[in-house]
Parts: structure tokens; sequence; C-alpha cells
């Protein structure tokens, strides 16, 4: 069996009382496009901010790339990408001082770095926006540029908590075709979403439900666990069931 | 070594030169408190102003009252008839002071009886009437001697102190107040700069992005702190030059000596506002936590009120705020122009600070979310 990308074991997070995921075990393959679908406060944040090393498992473990999160948190960070819901650009830095400061961060330098960054505005066809402040952006562009800074150091997993919030229609079928493009490539990509069109673009996903996992497979297979009608019909009823 | 440390420090500084409201403050600032401490601290009270109640009108009279002007601590307001009027002026507050010569005193003066003059000092103000008080005394003192000299036939007087105030013999305030100010503004303004810094990183959520790249705690918070360290010189030179050309404060010492230990100060101020930004979690927050730092800074350093008259344990916790020892060094170099050699325990405790603070604040922040 080859290396998992990302594998769970009972993976337990508590806030206080609250226990926000529960017992969650998970295999995501390398190159996958994985979905973690579910309703707000169903524990999808959490998970992949403990994937991230943004927050400590309470219990149960975590491997990213073969690496512990608990055990070596920073080792797990050259190799990933995050976006977070709340894009962390730099507002009042432009799109190239954007760029430029997170290929730094990562380590890259001179040469390679100019290289990169020219790689990645034009695999994000950021160009035109190199020279505008980030604040500035519209929502689409703004997306797309922290794709690209989460994308600089060329990570093998790729984080997306939600990444097309707040995002037009058309912006947004256009970030799927550079998700899939970039799985292609070999990125694994693992991706929050409550949008039914979007789960439906994941090769296989988790649905969740008050921090713990009521379904698993591809969109197809989800379906069919509830007599093969739609996903969004098998998310509604399978949350309704979970939750009487 | 801190190879993330370059890039931090470069986005910091392009966001400080883009942030023109923070810009402006860190240099308008210094120079209106400047400016209105400079003017508006004046320990040394001048030209009180009095009224004067001459009942005898003699050149007797006149004699002490214009005694009295010399001394330049009263500015004869008024001339008043009575008592009445007299305590109008001071109840007002038109007059600070009233100087009453009895209607007996040229008779006394020549009977060799003891004349009486009465002063009236309004004391609810008593660093304001203190000055009056004391020259009262000493108008009195001198006309004493003059007549008890005379009358003793001497030519001389039997003693005499004299009295060399050293390092500011003029006595004047700025002297002591603008150094004093380089170190209050220093420490305002570079604890708040870098406590907005980080908790501003935390609520626009870029804090997030930056915990999950493979930056280190250390560099991030040197990087985030380094570019305000030249703000700090450059506020400290607006305040020198304004100093020495508006207030004429002397700069007696060796300046790149001043500078030396002004960067362990700044970097010392800096390393705390990082410590006040891991106790907090909003701007607002970290603002009035600074706020709450800066006052016992100001209080207790001897910026304002001399630390020898303070209670026993006022001064012992003075020695626990940086700013105090950074004022026993700006004004040794300053007015006294004294080295390193007797200032070497200040700058070792002020190093001892900025390290201690670093490491706590390092300690302190998780590069985590919880």
């Amino acid at each position: 069996m080859t290396q998992a990308a990302v594998e769970t074991r009972n993976l337990t997070r508590r806030f206080g009382a609250l226990t926000a995921v529960r017992q969650l075990t998970l295999r995501i393959e390398e190159g996958e496009v994985f979905g973690l679908l579910g309703p707000n406060g169903s524990g999808k944040t959490t998970t992949i901010r403990m994937l991230c090393g943004l927050l400590e498992p309470s219990e149960g473990r975590a491997t990213v790339a073969g690496i512990d999160v608990t055990a070596a948190p920073e080792q797990v960070k050259q190799r990933i990408g995050y976006m977070a819901q709340k894009v962390g650009l730099y507002e009042d830095l432009t799109t190239a001082e954007n760029l430029d400061f997170y290929a730094g961060i990562y380590g890259l330098r001179g040469a390679a770095k100019q290289g990169r960054l020219a790689q990645v505005a034009a695999f994000l066809d950021l160009g035109e926006r190199l020279g505008q402040l980030a604040g500035e952006l519209s929502g689409g562009w703004k997306q797309r540029l922290a794709l690209a800074c989460a994308l600089i150091h060329e990570p093998a997993l790729l984080f997306l908590d939600e990444p097309t919030a707040g995002v037009d229609p058309a912006a947004r079928r256009r970030f799927w075709r550079t998700i899939h493009a970039l799985a292609q490539a070999g990125t694994t990509v693992l991706v929050t979403t409550h949008y039914m069109e979007e789960a439906e673009q994941c090769g296989r996903l988790a649905m969740m439900s008050r921090g713990h996992l009521i379904a698993l497979g591809s969109p197809a297979e989800v379906a069919a666990q509830v007599g093969g009608r739609t996903l969004e019909d098998a998310f509604v009823i399978l949350q309704e069931r979970d939750e009487r | 070594m801190m190879p993330h440390f370059w890039p931090m420090f470069r986005k910091e500084f392009i966001q400080m030169r883009r942030d023109r409201l923070t810009f402006a403050m860190m240099v308008g600032v210094p120079v209106l408190q400047l400016l209105v401490f400079g003017y508006a601290i004046q320990t040394d009270v001048r030209n009180l102003p009095a009224v004067v109640l001459d009942e005898s009108r003699t050149p007797e009279s006149r004699e002490i009252i214009y005694a009295f002007q010399n001394t330049g601590n009263f500015r004869i307001v008024a001339y008043v008839d009575g008592r009445s009027a007299l305590d109008r002026a001071i109840a007002r507050g038109d007059a600070q002071a009233a100087i009453v010569v009895p209607y007996q005193y040229p008779r006394d003066l020549a009977r060799g009886r003891t004349a009486t003059l009465q002063i009236i000092v309004d004391a609810s103000d008593p660093l304001a009437s203190q000055a009056a008080i004391a020259a009262a005394g000493a108008v009195a003192q001198i006309r004493n001697l003059v007549i008890l000299t005379h009358a003793a036939g001497r030519a001389s007087l039997p003693l005499e102190a004299r009295v060399r105030p050293r390092y500011n013999p003029g006595l004047r305030s700025p002297n002591y107040i603008v150094p004093g100010l380089v170190g209050v503004i220093l420490t305002m303004t570079m604890v708040l700069i870098t406590a907005m810094a980080i908790v501003r990183e935390r609520e626009r959520g870029t804090l997030e992005q930056l915990i999950v790249t493979p930056i280190t705690k250390t560099e991030l918070m040197l990087g985030k702190i380094a570019p305000y360290v030249g703000v700090g010189l450059m506020q400290m030179t607006a305040v020198l030059i304004l100093g020495r050309f508006v207030f004429d404060v002397p700069l007696t010492g060796n300046l790149l000596l001043l500078y030396g230990v002004s960067l362990v100060f700044i970097i010392a101020s800096l390393a705390l506002g990082l410590f006040v930004s891991t106790l907090v979690r909003t701007q607002q927050q970290a603002m009035q936590a600074s706020f709450g730092f800066m006052l016992p800074n100001i209080l207790l350093s001897g910026f304002m009120f001399p630390r020898q008259a303070m209670p026993e344990i006022a001064q012992w916790l003075g020695l626990l705020v940086p700013l105090t020892y950074f004022l026993k060094v700006v004004r040794g170099i300053l007015l006294k122009g004294v080295g390193l050699e007797a200032l070497w325990r200040e700058v070792l405790v002020l190093a001892g600070f900025a390290v201690l603070l670093i490491a706590l604040s390092v300690r302190r922040f998780r590069k985590t979310l919880d």
C-alpha cells in the first residue's frame, strides 16, 4: 500500500465542553480531490485546521505527507498550502508584493524565486493585476491571488477552507478548472464546502454532521446510500437522520 | 541564519510606509508632544500675578514693593484700596499673591522695631505658591542683612554660601524635561506601534496564514519589530534637534554613545510592545494595555516628579520600568556629559529588559490558533 497523503485516526478536538470533531478516521490518497461537506459548525474547519497545525488535536492522530502533525508540525508546513475562509492577504500590499512576501517566507531566493513568481502569475493569470493593491481586487481575484500565495512553494497538498465563498459563479467555475489542473499534476487537494455543485466536483467526499462522519465515498456512491437520489437529497436525509 | 527574517522585515517596512496615518502619527506626535510638554511643563514658577495694598504710601513702602517685583517671582497686576478688594482679587484668581504694607511700616522701621509686611499666597496650587513663599522670605532676609550690617558698622557680610548649580546653571525646566521627553515619546510610540502591528495581523486573518508557513516565532517577531527601530531613531533625532533649537537644550555629551544606548532602549520598548501583543486579542485591547504600561513608566520613572520625593514603595516600583534607567542615561549624557563609565549599570539593565521581554514574548506566542 502506498503512503496516504492524509491519514487520520480517531481525530478529536474539543473546545471546552463542546466536541467540534469526534473520532474522525479518514484516508486521502495522493492526487485526490477530496471534499469535506457539511453544514456550518459540523467540524470541517476544525478538521482542516488540525491538519495544517493551526490547532492541536485533543485526541487521536493525523499524518500529512507521512508526517505526524502533532510531533512535527513545522515539517508539515513546508509541504502544504493553505487557504483560509478569510483569505490571509495583506490588503495594503500589491498583488506582486503579496506574492513576493510569501515566496520569501517559504524560503525562495533569487532567480528561483523570480522564475516561480512568473510561473504562478501566469498559471493564475495574474499578470495584469500585479501592480494593484490586494484590497482593491474583487472577490474572485482576491481568491486567485490567495491561491497563488498558497501555491508559491509548490506544495504536495493543498487545503482549501470554503475557497469560493463570496465569489461569483463564473469565477467559481474558473477556480475549479484550476483545482482540477493542479490535481492532474499530482497535487492532493482537500476542500471544504457546503455548495452541492462543488461537492459534485470532488473525486471522493466525506459528509460531516455535528463533528463526525456520516457518509464517505464518491458523490455517486454517497447519493446511492439513500436510494440513488441527488447528492443534495442524500445530504439532507443523512443529516436529519443524524440529528434525530 | 533566520532565512525568513528579511522577507518579514521588507513587508513590514512597505506596510509602515504605506500607512499614512500611522506614519504621520509616528513623526507628528513627537513634535507635538515636544512643543506641548516643552512649553507647558515649567516647574519654576515666575511672574505670579500679585496685587498690592500699600497703606502707608511712603518712599519706604515703594522701595520694598519694588524689591518684591525685582525678584521676578511677582508680577504686580493692580494696586487695591482695601482688604475687601484684595480678598476679591485672590478669590477670583485675578491675583495669586498679595503684598500688604501696613500703615505703621515706615514708622516701625525708623524706630528700630520689627516692621511687618504681610504676604498672602493662594496655596491651592502648592507648586506655584512655593516659589512665591520662598521669594518673600528671601526679600525680607536680604533687607534684614542690609539693615543689620549697616547697624553693626561692617562693610561686608560675615558669612555667605556660594551655591553653584552644576549641569543646569540656569535651573531651566526644558533642560530637564526635553531629554526625558525623548524617553517618554519612545516608550509611548514604540510600545503602541508594535502591540498594534501584531494584533492587526491577528484581526485581519493574516496571522493564521503566517502560522501555516515555516517562519519561526523568533523570525516573525524580530522581523516585525526591526523596521520600527529606524522610526525610533528618527523620532529621537527630531526631538533632539527641536530641543536644541527651540528650547536651547544643551547637547553636552557624546551623541554617538547616546544613540547607542537609545538603540538598546528602543529595542526594549519594542519588546514590551511585543509582550503586550501576546496578552491581548484585539487592537482596542492592545491600545488600552499599552497605555496601562505607559502610565507607570511616565509617573514612576522620574520624568515629571522627582523619584527622591516618592515614598519608598514607589521608588522600588520605579526600578521595574525601563524608562527610569533610560532617563538617567539620557540626562547624564546630554546635561552632565558623562560617559559609559558612569552609566554602564543602567545600560546593562536596559539590555536585560530587552532580552528578557523578547524571550518572554517568543515563549508566550503560540504558533497555533488556540
